[in-house]
């Protein structure tokens, strides 16, 4: 690692302004950014750490029934206290990394960063929910921007972020053998006003919806509803650990099988 | 009821109390005062001319002390090899020079190319990044079959071509074998490749060398098997450093799996920069670092064919080989395609004519040396592969034709040179179909299948060769070194026992199993015993431990010593005890003159050895203290039977291991629960290699699985429990203990079970598929069935 | 450099660190206590797992600062207070649970944080549960049979091998 500073902010407001320091950057969890900073692939010279942000953390329920998540919230505490409120949610958080990294990593951290194969986006842009930031509410079709890319400004952070919570919904992971991270992850949501299907680790854009699935699956929400559906391999992930084609594969029967275990 | 203590009892380890309480002693635990650190500038191409190497802005850096190019190491020697194998035309095999640091062409990623040492390890990287390189790229070879046509770029200019050898074996044997392809029934023909591999010890290696000029002595602490060789090698090849000046150390190491057997780089360079600098220097590799500087394993291009006649009888086997050497050969490199592999071509079948033929190839690939099993796991894959493949081919069941080839009468000597001792291949295949319950599979598969799976039983036999000798014969092969361990029982006034071992404990426990061995043939308690091993300045010149040898070779001497030590303890009791020392029984720790009830106990005697007033001086020496060496007559022969039960998910191509079985012959067993140990970590990098390892390079010689994030290592989730057994015991007819070695077994034994369970689930699925290469990740299983 | 303290097996601790200094990095080069590993650099392995609070984390992916005013728990603290080894720990010797013990302080640290959570896990918990804790030795058949025995659970039956 390069060296840099690390200032602990107890506020938002104290955080917002650190950020404002050249060449600052957030530090949720470190899950993601701290194996960077070993390969020396970013250059901080201020970390700005929101893990003593007591405003950023936990979970509670807004007023329009939206469960509602401190961007500083770690993976486990959204386990243990989405659970009740949002079962899909909490399951899909209580598989990313293992325990260790959940008892860090941040759901925040996990957003800024966009990893193209990274669980929550999936969850994020399947529910429909919304990134508060200290700035501004984005919706989630408007945030993700491709790989490792969203619409934050610089210095932005993910205060919370709002899911309103659907009739049914579920999440099934393919993992990559190695990593442990997506290799297809399907987020499949059933909302009263039609479904959303976010689909994670496949494309080379990051996490997307699956649009005629949506429609498909609206209209019937069972796994037949997709079955005369194709996924087309154009611009998925190709790699040691699968081909585009293997991908565009696997995102129909990771659909099919989230809808199976939703429904 | 099971023994408490002794040989065949489930002693608990007694190094498990420090391991598990934060106590060992890591080689990176050790911290020397006024130590400096070392970071390598290593390659980030495959293949360049080093035009120059410009250090001096990055020697001004803050906290530098001196940086080293590959021109510091010109007048000094390389990394020696420590096997030469001869062709098949009778030359030696082609040779280069190994730099310790690159100089004048990088060769593959990962090669140190300057060596930065400073005050932290963090000023020496911030460093590392201000040394200027001026490099020619040139065309990264990576296919062996390009690599040695005609034309090809040469990654050795100075040799003739990328083939290191052209090895036949056995080369008189290859016109008959010929021939009887000719008069074959049928022949079964297997393309395959044996997937490229890193070892991966949880611990990376680290080096801290130490230098004391007041008395010109060199210390290195490293993680190492077998800190003698190190010593031998790099004293007398790189350093030019006498032993008496030179001390190694190896504490605890964290698991080596052969890959800290080898003489790398930065242990001669922490070793050399200490003087240079009046420094203790230390290096500690990161993982990422691993993975471009430990040496590979595996990674063979393989065609094997299989004549039968119409009876089903195997009549002969013909192998051609392509074997990636890397860039340089490793230490003990070319023996691992040629007499760890060649010689283990008969399998456990009485195949009575065999031609391997093995091409070794320098690639611009990081070095590829032994890994747990080395030459034995890629034999036994294609033949117990092809083995399989002629079977359903042929229709008849998998099992019954091996049954039906098995060799039965022992001693048998091969066509590939080897004499098996003993062995009984029915009896473990029986206790396979026992513990697998391979009865009940046709149930659990309709199971499986009533739930959308693919059900899969695959099932193999291996043969191993451990402890690989006699050093008279192995030199005539090429080694360059003995293949003799030794063993100093060193028996204390009062009756406790320190052996120093010439093998090397990093997770085996001989701790524990060796002073087993000791106390049963003397009768006192184990905790009385205490086995030193891993420093040169206390343990006499073993070779240490790889290759399932450490029982087998070291134990052997250590019971020689201690036998001397008792014939010398019964002559001090003949003469306490007023008798004739031929009279003279040890039991129990007694000295009994037979035939009455006269003893003296094991502590008065060793307390007259050393305090010899009443004592023949005028026949022996006081002391209790004596060394063996021991040189195998011939190698052991551990076999045995493996079975593997997977499901295949259809949809996404997922294979899942059901049940996995393993019944081996292992002779003798010392310690029931270590052994047991043994097999299950060797059987879950077997899986690990069938699964889910995968070595990837691309083809600019850039790794593309060069972290855990792209390499997948087998975890808790990815396996079973393991049902093993090693009740079938023919013990090895020339040791002294009748023990054959378990290191390796699993790894050997268990790859070809699983790709045969998964050949057998697609197939039985009515899925064309013969053959997948390894490893068998979802994305290839799937791609397979689609045809 | 910032001062940081905090409580190590009970015990206070301060040392001055850089920003970049682990937790790991603290335990290990400041304190001396290196029985916490580092067996990768991609927050995988799980060799360098400690609690912080009472939390399982991997201390190679936690600065030193952020660890500042927590009470830190690592394997040199697990033993019973007459030195005998924990319940964990025993188990673990008792089923043969290690080999080389380099991932060993990571495995116990996870397996005690697996037991206050679960107290009764599941093979599959277990097996589960270790996804971030790679050993290269035992193939895990001994570690989970531990683990499982030191929640009290009968382990006779499982293929002892």
């Amino acid at each position: 690692m390069y060296a840099f500073e690390i200032e602990r902010p107890g506020t938002l407001a104290d955080a917002v302004n650190a950020l404002k320091g050249e060449d600052a950057q957030a530090l949720g969890g470190g899950q993601t950014l701290i194996p960077t900073l070993k390969a020396r692939l970013a250059m901080p010279a201020t970390l700005v750490s929101l893990s003593g942000i007591g405003e950023m953390k936990g979970v509670c329920i807004g007023d329009d029934g939206a469960v509602c998540i401190g961007g500083a919230t770690t993976h486990a505490a959204v386990v243990r206290e989405a659970a009740a409120h949002y079962p899909a949610l909490a399951d899909l958080a209580s598989h990313i990394g293992d325990p260790a990294v959940r008892n860090r990593g941040t759901i925040g951290g996990s957003l800024a960063n966009n990893d193209p194969s990274a669980c929550y986006p999936s969850a994020v842009l399947g529910s429909g929910a919304t990134i508060i930031t200290n700035a501004r509410d984005i919706v989630a079709d408007e945030f993700f921007d491709g790989m490792f890319a969203t619409a934050l400004d610089e210095g932005e952070v993910i205060t919370e972020v709002r899911f309103p919570v659907p009739e049914k919904a579920n999440y099934q992971k393919f993992v990559q053998p190695a990593s442990r991270f997506a290799l297809v992850g399907v987020f499949v949501a059933k909302y009263s006003d039609g479904v959303r299907v976010a689909v994670t680790g496949a494309s080379e854009d990051g996490v997307f919806r699956w649009s005629e699935a949506e429609e498909a699956l609206s209209r019937d929400f069972s796994a037949d509803a997709i079955g005369g559906l194709e996924v087309s391999a154009d611009g998925m992930i190709a790699d040691l650990h699968g081909s585009s084609a293997y991908r565009a594969h696997l995102v129909k029967v990771m659909t099919g099988r989230a809808v199976v275990a939703a429904a | 009821m099971p023994k408490d203590s002794g040989i065949g009892a489930s002693s608990k380890r007694r190094e498990d109390i420090r391991f598990l309480t934060g106590a060992g002693n890591y080689t990176d635990d050790i911290n020397i005062h006024g130590q400096a650190y070392v970071h390598f500038l290593r390659a980030d191409v495959a293949h360049a001319t080093i035009n120059s190497v410009d250090t001096s802005a990055a020697s001004q850096m803050p906290g530098v002390l001196h940086i080293f190019t590959g021109s510091d190491f010109e007048p000094i020697g390389g990394l020696p090899c420590g096997w030469q194998v001869t062709d098949k035309h009778g030359e030696p095999m082609q040779e280069p020079k190994h730099p310790v640091l690159a100089h004048g062409k990088i060769r593959h990623v990962g090669e140190p190319i300057a060596a930065v040492v400073a005050e932290t390890y963090a000023q020496a990287r911030d460093a590392a990044e201000e040394i200027e390189l001026s490099l020619t790229d040139l065309p990264a070879v990576m296919d062996m079959k390009k690599a040695v046509a005609e034309g090809a770029t040469k990654v050795h200019d100075d040799l003739t071509s990328n083939l290191c050898y052209d090895w036949g074996f056995v080369e008189e044997n290859k016109a008959a074998t010929d021939a009887a392809f000719e008069k074959a029934a049928h022949v079964t023909t297997l393309e395959l490749v044996n997937n490229r591999l890193v070892a991966n010890p949880m611990e990376p290696r680290v080096a801290v060398g130490d230098y004391s000029a007041a008395d010109d002595m060199h210390t290195l602490y490293t993680t190492s098997q077998n800190p003698h060789v190190i010593r031998l090698l790099m004293g007398a090849f790189v350093l030019g450093i006498p032993e008496h000046r030179l001390r190694v150390v190896a504490p605890d190491v964290g698991g080596g799996f052969g890959t800290k057997i080898f003489h790398y780089a930065e242990e001669a360079f922490c070793t050399f920069a200490a003087k240079q600098l009046r420094r203790p220097v230390k290096w500690t590799s990161s993982r990422s670092e691993a993975f471009l500087s430990d040496a590979h394993g595996r990674d063979h291009v393989t065609k094997i064919e299989l004549a039968l006649d119409a009876e089903n009888n195997f009549t002969a086997l013909r192998t051609e080989t392509f074997a990636n050497m890397g860039a340089y050969l490793s230490t003990f490199a070319p023996s691992v395609p040629t007499w760890l592999h060649g010689t283990l071509m008969a399998g456990n079948y009485k195949t009575p004519l065999i031609y391997v033929n093995v091409k070794a190839v320098f690639t611009n690939t990081i070095p590829v040396d032994a890994y747990r099993g080395a030459g034995r796991p890629e034999a036994t894959f294609q033949l117990e592969r092809v083995v399989d493949k002629a079977a359903r081919e042929l229709g008849v069941d998998p099992i019954a034709l091996r049954r039906q080839n098995f060799v039965t009468e022992f001693p048998y000597a091969t066509p590939v040179a080897v004499e098996y001792d003993t062995g009984d291949y029915e009896a473990t295949m029986a206790k396979l179909e026992e513990i697998a319950d391979i009865g009940g599979f046709a149930a659990r598969r309709a199971e499986s299948e009533k739930n959308g799976k693919m059900r899969g039983l695959g099932v193999n036999c291996y043969i191993e060769a451990c402890g690989i000798a006699p050093s008279n014969l192995v030199g005539q092969l090429g080694a360059r070194a003995g293949l003799y361990d030794a063993a100093t029982v060193r028996v204390n006034a009062t009756g406790s026992i320190s052996v120093m071992v010439g093998a090397h404990s990093h997770g085996q426990g001989h701790e524990t199993s060796f002073p087993q061995v000791i106390s049963e043939m003397i009768g006192i308690p184990e905790d009385q015993i205490d086995i030193v091993h891993g420093d040169t300045s206390k343990i006499p010149f073993g070779m240490g431990t790889y290759g399932s040898r450490s029982l087998a070779v070291c134990g052997s001497a250590m019971v020689r010593a201690a036998e001397k030590v008792i014939n010398k303890a019964k002559k001090i009791a003949a003469h306490l005890l007023e008798a004739s020392d031929a009279d003279i029984e040890l039991k129990d720790g007694q000295f009994t003159v037979a035939g009455t009830d006269k003893s003296v106990a094991w502590g008065d005697v060793t307390l007259a050895a050393y305090v010899p007033h009443n004592y023949p001086l005028e026949d022996i020496e006081p002391g209790l203290e004596e060394t063996a060496f021991y040189d195998p007559a011939n190698f052991t022969y551990p076999a045995g039977a493996y079975a593997c039960e997977v499901e295949v998910d259809p949809d996404t191509g997922k294979v899942t291991i059901e049940r996995f079985s393993a019944a081996d012959d292992f002779g003798n067993v010392i310690n029931p629960m270590i052994v047991s140990g043994q097999v299950h970590g060797g059987i879950a990098q077997g899986i690990g290699q069938a699964l889910l390892e995968n070595c990837a390079y691309d083809e600019n010689g850039q790794l593309i699985s060069a972290s855990y994030m792209d390499y997948a290592m087998p975890r808790a989730d990815d396996l079973p429990f393991y049902e093993v057994d090693h009740s079938c015991q023919t013990p090895c007819t020339h040791n002294p203990l009748g023990v054959k070695g378990c290191g390796e077994a699993g790894a050997i034994g268990s790859p070809p079970s699983v790709v045969n369970a998964v050949i057998d689930a697609l197939q039985s699925a009515g899925k064309d598929v013969t053959h997948i290469d390894m490893p068998l990740t979802p994305a290839r299983v799937w791609d397979a069935m689609q045809g | 450099m910032t001062s940081v303290s905090m409580t190590v097996n009970g015990k206070s601790v301060s040392g001055e660190v850089e920003g970049r200094t682990l937790l790991v990095d603290f335990l290990r080069n400041d304190l001396r206590m290196t029985g916490t590993h580092v067996g990768c650099d991609t927050s995988q392995c799980g060799a360098c797992v400690v609690h912080v609070d009472g939390e399982a984390v991997k201390a190679c992916t936690m600065f030193a600062v952020e660890a500042d005013g927590a009470a830190v728990a690592t394997i040199e603290g697990q033993a019973n207070a007459d030195g005998s080894l924990s319940v964990v720990q025993q188990a673990f010797q008792d089923h043969h649970g290690l080999q080389c013990g380099f991932c060993t302080p990571g495995m116990v640290m996870s397996a005690a944080a697996l037991l206050k959570e679960n107290p009764k896990p599941t093979e599959g918990e277990i097996r589960e549960y270790l996804e971030g804790n790679i050993c290269r030795c035992t193939g895990y058949h001994n570690i989970v049979k531990a683990i499982m025995a030191a929640s009290g659970q009968d382990v006779a039956a499982i293929a002892a091998g």
